[in-house]
Order: structure tokens, then C-alpha cells, then sequence
């Protein structure tokens, strides 16, 4: 066990709702991106982004796919800002059952957003260079992850469920599993 | 495969509620390259030159051009074509928005309809499903108002719906096809679309849409894109903002109106007022402008903002672009919150906003006048802004006077008698244009506005500045980083070209310049309209990103077609030319090529023959504005050239045209 402080990069899509003219040009490049060969075919309807739009309530959130989920919550969230009702769970990033979007139109196999992972590197994403308007743009930061708090919590946690099922128990489960692996 | 395209059109035979799936023929995108190209030789194969425009044998074709879909930027745009019930010659009228990327994401190029549905439809198009549903709980809705009823009812807020209102339910001829942010208005399809029986079009569509060389085509994309970036950094200066950058005139963006409200006329086209812009009325209109304007926003795929979310406390929201800011605000001499507020109800019903404001203002001036009487008008409210809502209500409607005006100035002024043709001043080919009134003839402008075939003073102009500029040294900038010209020979033209003395107009540029500039002008636009790229960023601004130069390879690498610079003008003038054939083959002749009558106050009769002679034989046709035998062949249309002998258009092969052609068809 090293208590060292290690460094992650924490890449962010900052969006800027108040600046998007709703064209879906990211939607274009991130489909075209992600086929197969590179650019060969272009779907938004397979975009790891998809920009929720309701043009004549003026609500365009540039949403990005996160996390397959395969259940959905216990109940939905319904959010009003500044007299805007939103979809249910508009701001939600999951590809969940609950909803069509961020799943392949074909197969229904879930999307999730890479960052555009690509060897070599892009200095951005793309959804991030197509958008002229600047509603989205990318920002890069190290932060200091602090693995002495993981420990912790890691032992918080054991302890409760030694508490619970016993530490013989937790051993043979832990043997168990690290034989599936 | 078939690349950029879809391969396959939707037809659509509305009397039987039949639906089919139709392969095309490749080779006619080679020869045609799709859009308004390709629905052109569809007009011409199928529908025969004596139709009716709201005869069931008339087609109404919704197309997406080539590249629609494609990652190009501002590849978006619908162009619908039909025969249009003003003219009586063809329609095609464009809209942007969003639905032609959606209609080949469905895995469609086109969508054509053919005969008459007994009673209210609309269109769903989702993927494969297709059917023709009932819209009868539609009848009388607006517009804005049945797209969103139809999202409701279809439960898919991602559908994109072209509809009509009540405009084109009554076969109203200035009535417009509204989706999205933008609207095909011009020439009356929303009429046929309404005489056809179809409130409106929606579509889904989840299909992939491939690219024959990736990368290469990526590449020209991503420099599209740079050189926005560098027009937006860097306006063309020395001419008026909404000509220095790219897109249409930015009306949403900018509130300075002292140039449109100066030297645009008011009222039915009549009136120059020259000092009225003033401080006072300045802030008054900046403030209608941001209370009521919430975003600016785009077409698909399309870094530019050129139209605007409208909500006008206490009416419902619209979406505005472009000139119809300024229309109904001109022709009633009113205020810029007028305008934001009868342009909503004007976009619900489906009207035109140029040809619209100026039918009102042209049934008032004979009001005025005394041609029409009180008893045509017959409750008519006195305050002058609400006639101009009594008028619309009445129009749409077909109500009395109403049902008069709705066909237009040139058709309600024959119907009036009295001396009204006189006040339908402002048509070309019968069609109301833009408000302008100048004095020197502008050789270049007068071809354009003669012998467009878009029947439109508007989206015909180009990359060519419209005037000159005042100082050597402002034109030698504007050249060095002229990329876009076909020709290095633009440039000199364009330092030679002064304000006044023997370099000025109207003899500079001199005929055979003036056609060469036309030329590539319409060029331009041809391409674009086959190709369903915005005319915004390609041949309506200075400097565009999309020129000559890059487009034969965004085709090629694109829908893997071979092109290159001279095969691509060449498909284009096989276009225009197909055109200005179906025109033909309905009458058009060169007795119908002029404009305005008061146009321009300084004409010249001689200079003006001269220039139609000259650009006829640039062309290849003949002295009627007809193509000629060896033009057609050339270009691949034998069956024209054919046809246009077999129906004595011409007389024999040599071109002579028939003594017994009576100028523009006139209907009974």
C-alpha cells in the first residue's frame, strides 16, 4: 500500500447552453468519427452527443452519453430553470432503458462518449472543433487522487460488511472472485 | 453502394394512397447530380408541358440535394419543385431547417406526389414505415402549430415536419411550405401542396449515410469550417454589414436597419424615405428586437445564426429569418414591432413574407385610388395596422376581396380591371419581388432579374461585389485573397470597375463581361441548389468557403463520383439549361425577360437588347432565349432538342423559332 498522492487527468466538455444554435453539428462529427472505417458513414442517430432540443420552448442542452445503466433509477427527475420545463432526466447522461437515446439504432447496444480517443491524440474532441459557436469547449486539469481517502473509505466499508456477514465470510468471497478473474 | 445519396426516391400516388420505394438510375445523378437537377428531368420526363398546376397530373417533388446529410456544413436544404400557379411556369423554392437530412437518414433522396388525396393527410415517413395518415383535426391549423400537434400525436419529438396553414389549404398563390426555422415561400407550392391534399410531411430517420472517400472528404469538411472562422474574424470592408460575412443578410443579428429602411421602398413598393432613420426610432426598434428576440439559431448542421427564435409577449413563438423582419413593417409604414407581431400570424397561416406584405399594400393603394370600392371592402377596421391584419385574415381565407388578392398582384389586377395593372409594378414573370428601386441600370443585375429562372430578385446574386469600390486600394485588397474567382480575369473587371466615367454603369461592365459574371454567378447557385448546400455559404455571399475550385473534389470524394472543375460547370449548365427547357416548353419567352418596368429609373432600351442578343449566344440559344439543337446535344439532351422540334417550338434543326409562339401562356 503506497499513500502517495497519484495524478489524473480530468478531461471536461464545458457546454454553454446559452450559446447554442442548436445545428447539431456535433452530433455530424461525433457519428462520423466513431464509424467504421473513420468518417466512412455519419448517424446522429449513433452520436455519443445529442443535443436535447425543444426549438420553440428554446431549450438545446448539448447532452453527452456517459454510463450504460441496466435499470433505470427508482423515479425521474423533471427540472424547471427559469421557467423552462425540461424532459424528464433531460440532463442525464446515462444509456438508460428508460429512454431511446444513446444506444445504437440497430442493435440497441449502448454509446458512450471517449473523448474522441484516437492515437495519436486530438488536441479537442470533435464535437468540441465543429462547434464555431463555442458552446462547447474542452478543458484539461490534473488532480492530486488522494489514495490514502480510498483506503479509508475501502476499510470503512469492509468493516461494515464484516460486521454484517463475518470475516471469514468476506475472505472466501474475495478468494472466490479473485479465482474467477 | 450508393454514396452521399440514398438511392432511392418515395412516390407517392395520393388518389390511390399508394406508396412506393424506387431505386434511381445513377447515371442520372452523374449527369444531373441531384436536388433541383435531378427533379428537374423528373418535371420534364413526367409531366407534360400543358398541365395544370393544380391539375392531379402535376407533380410535387420534395428533394434533398446530393450532399444533404453528408458532414459538409450547411448541406441541408429541401428544394421543392412543382409548376407554380402564378407563374405557370416551374417553381422551385428552397427551404433549410432540418428536413432534408432526416428524409435521407430515413434512406430516401426525394419525395414525389403525384395525383390528389380526397380529403386532409399528412405524410409520416419513419425509416421503412411509411403511411399516409388522416389530418382532417388539422384542417385551418397553423403551420408552427401542426408540427408541433403532429410531434404530439406520433409521440417523437425528433420527427421534422414540413406542413402548410390555412394559406395553402385554400390554394392561396403566395401561400409558403414552413418547417423548422425556415420556409420554401416563393411561387405558390404551398398552394399545389394544398390542392394536392397534404397538410403536411413528417420524418424520422435512424440510416447511415456513407462517404465514398472518407478521409479526403473529412479534410475539405474541416477547411470548410477554418475558412468560416476566418470570414467571421474578418468582414469584407467597404461594403454594408450584411454583405461583409457569410450566411444570408444577418437581419437576426444586427438592428441597424438605416440602409434597408432607407433604400428599400415602403409601402406596395412606392415610397423612399430617405431620413427616417434617426436616433430615436433606432432605439425604439433595437429594443423590439432583443425583447422579443430569444436566440439566434441555425440550420442542420450549420455554424451560422441566421434566423431567430420570436416570442412576442401575449402570441405564440416563431421562428423568423432574413427580410420578412422588415416586409410587413415596410408595406404598412409601421414599426418594427408590428412586424415581429404579423409575422406570426403570417407564419402560422403559410404565406410569403416579400409577396404578401405587398399584396396588402398593393390592395390598399387601389383603395386609395379608388379602384376598389368600400363595398370590396366591406368591414374593413380604419386604423391602417389593422387593415393589415383584416386583410390577411381575409386573404388566406379567400373572403370576399380576399379571395381576389390571394392570387396575387399581377392575376388580382387583371381581375380588377379599372387601371389596377398599373399598380402591379413590382413582378417579374408575374411575380411580386423585392421592394427595390434604383436609378442607373446595373447591366449584371438586369440579365439576373431578365432571365432568372428562380423568378426571384432575391438568392439569384453572388460573389461578384454588387457595386464598385470607391478606391484603387480598396480593391486591390479585396482581389488578393480572392480565391473563389473561376477565372483570374474577375479581378481585373472588378479594379477597372469605377463609380463613374467610362468604366461605370451601365456599359461597365461592358455586355460581354456583364454575361461572364452572370454566368458564374448562376453557376454557382445551380450547383448548390443540385448539391443542397446553403446558398449562404457558397454563391449568395462575397468570399464564400464553397467556390468552383473545391467543389469538384467534396463531390467526388464525397458520392464517389468523378468531377472535376470543367465537368462540374458543365453539369451545372446542363441544369440550367434543362430548366430554362421546361420553361420554354410552357411559353417562356424572350418577350417575358425583363424586369420591373420601374426598376431602375435610367433605362436603356438599345444596351438592354443588346445584352439579352449577347447573353443568349454566351449561352447557346437562340435569339427567343431558347436552347439550341447543338447546346442540347452537347449537354446530353437529345430528347429535349427532340421534343422541342416534334412540338414546333422550333421549327426544324436549325433552330429558327416558330412565328406562331405567343409570349408567356396566359391563362383562361
Amino acid at each position: 500500500m503506497t499513500e502517495e498522492k497519484t495524478k489524473k487527468i480530468i478531461k471536461t466538455i464545458k457546454v454553454d447552453v446559452d450559446k447554442c444554435n442548436g445545428c447539431r453539428a456535433c452530433e455530424v462529427i461525433c457519428s462520423a468519427f466513431h464509424a467504421t472505417p473513420e468518417y466512412s458513414s455519419n448517424n446522429p442517430a449513433r452520436s455519443r452527443i445529442r443535443v436535447i432540443r425543444d426549438p420553440l420552448k428554446d431549450i438545446y442542452i448539448p447532452v453527452y452519453a456517459g454510463e450504460y445503466t441496466p435499470a433505470e433509477c427508482m423515479g425521474r427527475d423533471k427540472y424547471t430553470i427559469d421557467g423552462k420545463e425540461y424532459d424528464e432526466c433531460a440532463f442525464c447522461r446515462a444509456s438508460c432503458p428508460s429512454r431511446d437515446i444513446f444506444k445504437e439504432p440497430d442493435s440497441g447496444l449502448p454509446l458512450k462518449c471517449d473523448m474522441c480517443e484516437s492515437d495519436p491524440p486530438l488536441d479537442e474532441p470533435l464535437c468540441v472543433q465543429w462547434c464555431l459557436n463555442d458552446a462547447l469547449t474542452y478543458e484539461e486539469r490534473e488532480e492530486d487522487v488522494e489514495e490514502e481517502v480510498e483506503q479509508e473509505e475501502l476499510e470503512i466499508g469492509l468493516e461494515a460488511l464484516a460486521d454484517k456477514f463475518g470475516l471469514d465470510k468476506i475472505m472466501d468471497t474475495v478468494a472466490r472472485m479473485s479465482m474467477k478473474d | 453502394m450508393r454514396y452521399a445519396e440514398t438511392g432511392y426516391n418515395l412516390e407517392i400516388d395520393l388518389a390511390r394512397g399508394n406508396i412506393e420505394r424506387v431505386e434511381t438510375d445513377p447515371r442520372d445523378t452523374e449527369l444531373f447530380l441531384g436536388g433541383l437537377g435531378t427533379s428537374a428531368k423528373i418535371l420534364w420526363d413526367r409531366v407534360p408541358p400543358e398541365t395544370d398546376p393544380f391539375s392531379p397530373d402535376n407533380l410535387l417533388i420534395f428533394s434533398t440535394g446530393l450532399l444533404c446529410g453528408t458532414p459538409a456544413p450547411g448541406a441541408n436544404r429541401t428544394i421543392v419543385t412543382t409548376y407554380s400557379p402564378q407563374t405557370l411556369l416551374m417553381a422551385y423554392s428552397m427551404m433549410g431547417g432540418f428536413w432534408a437530412p432526416e428524409l435521407k437518414h430515413a434512406g430516401y433522396d426525394k419525395v414525389i406526389f403525384r395525383g390528389k388525396s380526397p380529403n386532409l393527410v399528412y405524410l409520416w415517413i419513419n425509416n421503412d414505415n411509411v403511411e399516409i395518415r388522416d389530418a382532417s383535426h388539422l384542417q385551418g391549423k397553423g403551420a408552427v402549430e401542426t408540427a408541433e400537434l403532429i410531434k404530439d400525436e406520433l409521440n417523437d419529438p425528433k420527427a421534422q415536419v414540413a406542413a402548410i396553414g390555412l394559406a395553402g389549404e385554400n390554394r392561396v398563390y403566395m401561400a409558403s411550405i414552413e418547417q423548422g426555422r425556415s420556409s420554401a415561400s416563393r411561387l405558390g407550392i404551398g398552394a399545389v401542396m394544398g390542392d394536392k391534399g397534404i397538410k403536411a410531411i413528417a420524418v424520422r430517420g435512424t440510416k447511415d449515410i456513407n462517404i465514398a472517400r472518407p478521409a479526403e472528404f473529412i479534410e475539405l469538411c474541416n477547411e470548410v469550417l477554418q475558412y468560416i472562422k476566418v470570414r467571421e474574424e474578418k468582414p469584407v470592408p467597404g461594403v454594408m454589414p450584411i454583405l461583409a460575412g457569410l450566411g444570408s443578410p444577418q437581419e437576426m443579428k444586427l438592428h441597424d436597419e438605416k440602409w434597408h429602411t432607407e433604400n428599400f421602398m415602403w409601402g406596395n413598393s412606392r415610397t423612399r424615405r430617405k431620413d427616417f432613420w434617426n436616433k430615436e426610432v433606432e432605439k425604439k426598434w433595437k429594443e423590439s428586437q432583443e425583447n422579443t428576440r430569444t436566440r439566434l439559431v441555425s440550420c442542420y448542421n450549420c455554424p451560422m445564426k441566421c434566423g431567430a427564435l420570436i416570442s412576442v409577449p401575449g402570441i405564440s413563438t416563431y421562428m423568423m429569418k432574413c427580410f420578412s423582419k422588415l416586409t410587413y413593417t415596410m408595406a404598412a409604414y409601421s414599426d418594427l414591432d408590428f412586424g415581429f407581431r404579423i409575422a406570426q400570424r403570417a407564419t402560422e397561416y403559410g404565406v410569403d413574407g416579400f409577396s404578401t406584405p405587398q399584396v396588402m399594400a398593393f390592395g390598399l393603394e387601389l383603395y386609395e385610388a379608388g379602384i376598389l370600392t368600400d363595398q370590396d371592402m366591406e368591414g374593413m377596421p380604419s386604423d391602417n395596422e389593422e387593415r393589415f391584419y383584416w386583410l390577411l385574415d381575409r386573404i388566406v381565407r379567400r373572403e370576399g376581396i380576399g379571395d381576389i388578392l390571394a392570387d396575387g398582384t399581377y392575376w388580382a389586377a387583371q381581375k380588377i380591371g379599372k387601371g389596377a395593372e398599373e399598380y402591379a409594378h413590382n413582378n417579374i414573370k408575374k411575380h411580386e419581388q423585392l421592394p427595390l428601386k434604383l436609378s442607373m441600370l446595373n447591366p449584371v443585375y438586369f440579365l439576373m432579374y431578365s432571365t432568372g429562372e428562380k423568378i426571384n430578385i432575391t438568392q439569384i446574386e453572388g460573389q461578384f461585389p454588387q457595386a464598385p469600390f470607391a478606391t484603387m486600394e480598396e480593391r486591390e485588397d479585396f482581389v488578393k485573397d480572392w480565391i473563389q474567382v473561376p477565372d483570374e480575369k474577375f479581378k481585373q473587371y472588378l479594379l477597372d470597375w469605377e463609380f463613374r466615367g467610362e468604366n461605370s454603369n451601365p456599359y461597365y461592365p461592358t455586355v460581354q463581361m456583364s454575361c461572364e459574371i452572370v454566368d458564374w454567378q448562376e453557376t454557382m447557385h445551380y450547383i448548390d441548389d443540385a448539391l443542397g448546400i446553403c446558398a449562404g455559404l457558397s454563391s449568395f455571399p462575397l468570399k464564400p468557403p464553397y467556390h468552383i475550385h473545391n467543389y469538384p473534389t467534396l463531390i467526388s470524394s464525397g458520392a464517389g463520383i468523378d468531377m472535376d472543375e470543367a465537368g462540374l460547370w458543365q453539369a451545372a449548365k446542363r441544369n440550367r439549361t434543362l430548366v430554362r427547357a421546361i420553361n420554354v416548353r410552357r411559353g417562356m419567352r424572350r418577350a417575358d425577360e425583363k424586369p420591373p418596368e420601374d426598376h431602375w429609373k435610367k433605362r436603356f432600351p438599345e444596351l438592354e437588347e443588346e445584352l439579352l442578343d449577347t447573353y443568349y449566344k454566351f449561352k447557346g440559344w437562340n435569339n427567343e432565349g431558347i436552347p439550341t439543337r447543338e447546346t442540347l446535344q452537347e449537354l446530353g439532351l437529345d430528347d429535349v432538342a427532340e421534343d422541342f422540334v416534334q412540338r414546333e417550338i422550333v421549327k426544324d434543326a436549325e433552330d429558327t423559332p416558330s412565328d406562331d409562339i405567343s409570349a408567356g401562356k396566359e391563362k383562361e
